[in-house]
């Protein structure tokens, strides 16, 4: 027999359990749930890290990683992580939230606690619509998309502006990190992978709050194939929310991470 | 030890971080602040987390993610804050969590004002929150009694993994008396193996209030019934005074159980065969008591710093087997204790009537005493 050289190029990251998925089909929840998984395992902390899970499709985050795990109210994950940083501060603590949970029930919550520089990251899923109750006008849904709530485009005279959050949250003096990226392809994803290492790197070397925001598809609410989805995004929302880094504290920027 | 002059705010900080409070969340609202402000200063001295929170919103669910830790945690408020804060009280219940919060009631309803009430007794013992739950609701009537319920609290959190409300009225949030204080308990500061981040659970452990699948939710519900039985069991509070051969009874809790009792012994000077029930866990009940008194006693009179709260509670235990009346002020008012000896009197001289609307013949009495604000 002869000896095949053979390499693994891919496999569930460990920070994964092996259950199957209830996202939609095409649905980028589970692009962003693998990036953060590998990213914990890359850096040693899965068996140290806390997850607050969003109240929205991602409320059953926990059942795929496979580290301790808490369940917020709708909007209010960046003040339980809060309370759960200060009192155990050596662990690695992250909320995956939604626009709904974070942008609309959940501001108060969120600016405040990028306000006192809170030590943890947030992982932010932009879709444009609340998907879990079935596509309805997010404060991130763009002027005259429909939604099951704008059913003839949202109007700005009367729904108001889309909220661009990670400029929102740039402004306070008490984030470290903020960036914006997306997941629409591979490029896309390994910078966006490259953000999330740099906002958990920012968290265990104590630098202050980090937050990514990741620009996603839904393509059963917004009635479009997966990939007819992703070229929406590209066309739609890259224009109105443009991947960056809206801010880089001095510290973050000089901040030195191991391995790749 | 020796006593130190102490306001009841303060003493019940100082008592929360001897009994080992590890994280502190809150938000500045009269007449609770000093407790806040008191803590600011002597958490972070000790080491022990303190965050002043953007809302009670804000406050509660610190306190739930603190308490998913299985560690020490606490907030204090006063009544509009703690309206906002019943969305967390359900989640924590939902979740199986302990931890302490403080309500130190001010009149209402809305903003209403700062002064001394008891109008938070349906809010707290009966639920403000969503689904069933119960909360521990043990009531303070000295500023000693708010220390020594404060060390106790945290042991009874921990034992059925419930929240525990202190309730204060405004008067013991404020006042300042002789207070004895607690030693400094030992500082857990290892999460237990149920919680999150605990070197000694066995794989993940998910805390979370959601139970999608009905049946499995109703199953959730009735441990915690069975729980609560339990707590129903072990938990009753209350301090009796002259019933042995007491014919009326008087019951109050709180501020208005130590302004009763000054009634009750001004009665007893003249003859007056009358009792005082004060319950100091309001939640449990101390039902079985008054159960008892009413098979025995010639009638009740219910005395409450609100619009009687309570009322409803005793007159579904005494059940008509004998009159319950009822006095009370509302919206930051105190009764004067010969205001409850008027109302001790009309008891004892009236007519025993069983089918007496009590509320409506206090409200009728409070009409003509302060005007109907029209």
């Amino acid at each position: 027999m002869t000896e095949t050289d053979v390499k693994v190029v891919y496999k569930r990251p460990l920070g994964f359990t092996d259950r199957t998925t209830h996202y939609c089909p095409g649905c980028t929840h589970g692009v962003a749930h693998r990036l953060i998984a590998e990213v914990l395992e890359e850096m040693g902390e899965l068996n140290n890290t806390i997850g607050v899970a969003p109240v929205g499709c991602a409320v059953f985050a926990y059942n795929y990683f496979n580290f301790d795990f808490v369940e917020a109210a709708h909007g209010r994950a960046p003040a339980m992580a809060t309370g759960i940083k200060r009192t155990l501060p050596n662990k690695i603590v992250f909320t995956y939230q939604g626009d709904g949970d974070l942008a609309s029930m959940g501001m108060g919550e969120i600016v405040a606690a990028a306000a006192r520089g809170e030590h943890f990251t947030v992982i932010f899923i932009n879709n444009t619509n609340y998907g879990m109750t079935g596509g309805q006008m997010a404060p991130t849904t763009l002027p005259g998309q429909k939604t099951s709530s704008s059913p003839l485009g949202r109007d700005v005279e009367t729904q108001g502006y889309p909220i661009r959050t990670a400029e929102l949250l740039a402004t306070l003096d008490g984030a470290a990190f903020v960036a914006r990226r997306s997941l629409h392809d591979a490029r896309s994803i390994r910078n966006a992978k490259r953000a999330i290492r740099t906002a958990f790197e920012a968290q265990k070397q104590g630098l202050g709050f980090s937050m990514i925001e990741l620009l996603s598809i839904c393509p059963t609410n917004w009635g479009l194939k997966p990939a007819a989805a992703r070229t929406w995004l590209a066309e739609h929302m890259l224009p109105y929310y443009p991947v960056g880094d809206f801010k880089v504290s001095t510290a973050v920027s000089e901040m030195k991470i191991g391995g790749n | 030890m020796a006593l130190e002059l102490i306001k009841g705010n303060i003493a019940v900080a100082e008592a929360a971080m001897r009994a080992g409070l590890v994280s502190y969340f809150g938000y500045p609202i009269t007449p609770q602040t000093e407790l806040l402000e008191h803590l600011s200063a002597r958490m972070p001295e000790l080491g022990r987390a303190f965050v002043q929170a953007e809302s009670e919103l804000g406050a509660i669910n610190m306190v739930y993610g603190a308490a998913c830790t299985g560690l020490r945690a606490m907030t204090s408020s006063s009544s509009p804050g703690i309206s906002l804060m019943q969305e967390g009280l359900s989640y924590l219940a939902g979740t199986e969590l302990p931890a302490v919060i403080v309500d130190v009631v001010r009149g209402g309803p809305g903003l209403g004002n700062i002064a001394p009430s008891q109008a938070d007794y349906t809010q707290v013992v009966h639920g403000g929150g969503h689904g069933e739950y119960h909360l521990i609701v043990l009531a303070p009537a000295s500023v000693q009694e708010a220390v020594d319920l404060t060390t106790m609290a945290f042991d009874i959190a921990e034992k059925y993994r419930m929240v525990v409300c202190l309730l204060l009225d405004g008067f013991i949030g404020q006042m300042m008396e002789p207070v004895e204080l607690p030693e400094f308990k030992p500082v857990r500061t290892t999460p237990p193996a149920w919680a999150i981040g605990s070197p000694d659970s066995k794989g993940q452990v998910v805390l979370t209030s959601i139970n999608i699948d009905p049946p499995t939710q109703e199953r959730f519900n009735v441990k915690m019934m069975t729980r609560w039985q339990e707590v129903e069991k072990n938990e009753v509070r209350y301090k009796g005074y002259f019933l042995d051969d007491a014919e009326y009874v008087v019951i109050g809790y709180g501020t208005a159980g130590r302004i009763s009792l000054s009634a009750v012994r001004a009665a007893r000077e003249q003859g007056l065969k009358i009792g005082l029930v004060r319950p100091i866990s309001l939640s449990p009940f101390p039902a079985k008591v008054v159960d008892e008194l009413a098979d025995r006693v010639k009638g009740f009179l219910v005395v409450e710093m609100s619009n009687g709260q309570m009322l409803d509670d005793i007159i579904s235990i005494v059940a008509r087997r004998v009159p319950v009346e009822f006095y009370g002020r509302m919206g930051g008012m105190v009764p004067y204790p010969d205001e409850i000896s008027n109302a001790i009197s009309a008891l004892v001289n009236g007519k025993h009537d069983v089918n007496i609307d009590a509320r409506a013949e206090w409200l009728a009495g409070l009409r003509e005493l302060v005007g109907t604000g029209e």
